[in-house]
């Protein structure tokens, strides 16, 4: 196990050790200057109005639901590829079935408009 | 566990280099090649045709100040960078190179590789969204939120594409999907899920042709416009290193890795095999690149379509007859 994971540790050492060191030195030798209207945030050269915490649209809200829905099933299935021959004709069938119930419930999502973009 | 510690430091070190020539040298191919296909020179003034550039760039990025906006989340706002880089860095580990003396040709042989690369890589995602966010500026909030919504919404078709060819392969082991694909690559026998995993690793990258993160008439630059100097390299890096290991799962899953057309891969001398998966891997780079100049951008909602009506049942339909037909050979069949 261990034999496994150590290369896995001593590459993420390395590279943490890149990330860190060269933020450091870059901290190091390009020390900020200060100057009138350089902190104020980019938007194009307008003069920028009032803050960017906006509220933002649901969709992605909803984007992010459908995500987890999705990708939970997507574990699942992970665990039956891997033994998909051996599992044979009852396996698909199982499979089958919950793939089944996840199209149908795509297909309610998409007739509720869940899909749809701009609404 | 018969490699040595020697073996293992070095295959450290060789890939750490190569992970950074790559991603340095894919820097200085995408400005030549776009050169290129606009009928430009590109660089060419810093060594020659212009092949220090990735170094002057370097050079240039680490003196550049580190200067913090007044209105940003300060901690996060230092942060996001590497929590962007450090995941696609980290996902580099499992792309196997081949087979040297029998034992696999990798960073980390991890037994459960496919699903270490999907789990690490999109953990990238966090750094964009943090990135946009605690810049305090419309724009990047827009670019990031963009981003994420379109790399969760692919990174379903992704991982359902890749399911197909595990099941093929029966395991999640990158070295033992590629040594399954002597004489028969995945592409051949899961031409779909290619074509998904194809079209979702652009995505995923946020490269163009559904680069909305950056988007630049409409987003300045996206999650990153607040970014200069260093910490906008390292989101720099960690996009480019995220497209080598994505043209890398493509030519390790779908290509054979190391396998050379015609050739055993246990008769293949190491080095072939190891320039065969290299030259895999920069042909998809290329097509990157190629791509990025050929096609326009879509628009979002054409993003949202594509992804959830189109590669979304097309994957889990391509599951289903993957496993009708897995069903149907039985335990033994199909591995030829």
């Amino acid at each position: 196990m261990l034999a496994t994971y150590a290369p896995l540790l001593a590459w993420l050492a390395l590279v943490l050790a890149f990330v860190v060191g060269i933020l450091a030195l870059t901290a190091w030798i390009g020390r900020p200057q200060a100057a009138t209207g350089k902190g104020d945030p980019y938007e194009c050269g307008m003069i920028p109005r009032g803050d960017a915490r906006h509220r933002f649209s649901v969709h992605y809200y909803l984007v992010a639901v459908l995500f987890i829905l999705f990708d939970v099933e997507a574990l699942f299935l992970i665990l039956w590829a891997l033994k998909a021959r051996s599992l044979g004709l009852v396996g698909l069938v199982e499979v089958g079935l919950f793939l089944a119930v996840l199209a149908v419930g795509w297909l309610h999502i998409w007739r509720r408009g869940g899909l749809e973009w701009d609404r | 566990m018969e490699i040595t510690w020697i073996r293992a430091a070095l295959t450290l070190l060789v890939g750490f280099g190569l992970m950074m020539s790559l991603a340095a040298g894919m820097s200085l191919v995408e400005r030549k090649l776009s050169a290129f296909i606009q009928e430009r020179h590109g660089p060419n003034r810093v060594g020659p045709f212009g092949l220090l550039q990735p170094m002057a760039d370097l050079i240039k990025f680490v003196f550049k100040e580190e200067y913090v906006p007044n209105s940003v989340n300060p901690l996060i706002y230092k942060l996001a960078p590497a929590i962007a880089a450090v995941p696609a860095m980290m996902t580099f580990a499992a792309i196997p190179f081949g087979f040297l003396d029998g034992q696999p040709l990798v960073i980390a042989n991890i037994n459960i590789g496919v699903l270490y690369v999907l789990a690490v890589g999109s953990l990238g995602i966090y750094g964009i969204i943090l990135g946009g966010w605690s810049s305090n500026n419309k724009y990047s909030l827009l670019g990031g939120l963009r981003a994420s919504a379109q790399m969760v919404s692919y990174e379903i078709s992704l991982v359902l594409s890749l399911v197909a060819v595990i099941a093929v392969s029966g395991s999640l082991n990158m070295s033992e999907v590629v040594a399954a694909q002597d004489h028969h690559w995945n592409v051949f026998l899961q031409p779909v899920a290619c074509l998904i995993f194809l079209v979702t690793m652009f995505a995923e990258t946020n490269r163009h042709p559904f680069d909305f993160a950056e988007c630049e008439p409409e987003l300045v630059g996206g999650f990153h416009t607040e970014y200069a100097g260093m910490r906008f390299a390292l989101f720099f890096l960690g996009e480019y290193i995220a497209m080598v290991v994505m043209s890398g799962l493509m030519a390790a899953l779908f290509f054979g890795g190391c396998d050379v057309p015609f050739l055993d891969i246990a008769d293949t001398p190491w080095w072939l095999g190891a320039l065969a998966m290299l030259g895999k891997t920069a042909f998809f780079l290329l097509l990157f690149v190629w791509v990025r100049w050929t096609l326009p951008r879509f628009r979002y909602d054409q993003l949202m379509w594509l992804g959830w009506r189109v590669l979304l049942p097309l994957s889990l339909a391509n599951l289903a007859i993957t496993g009708l037909v897995l069903a149907l050979l039985g335990p033994e069949g199909g591995h030829a």
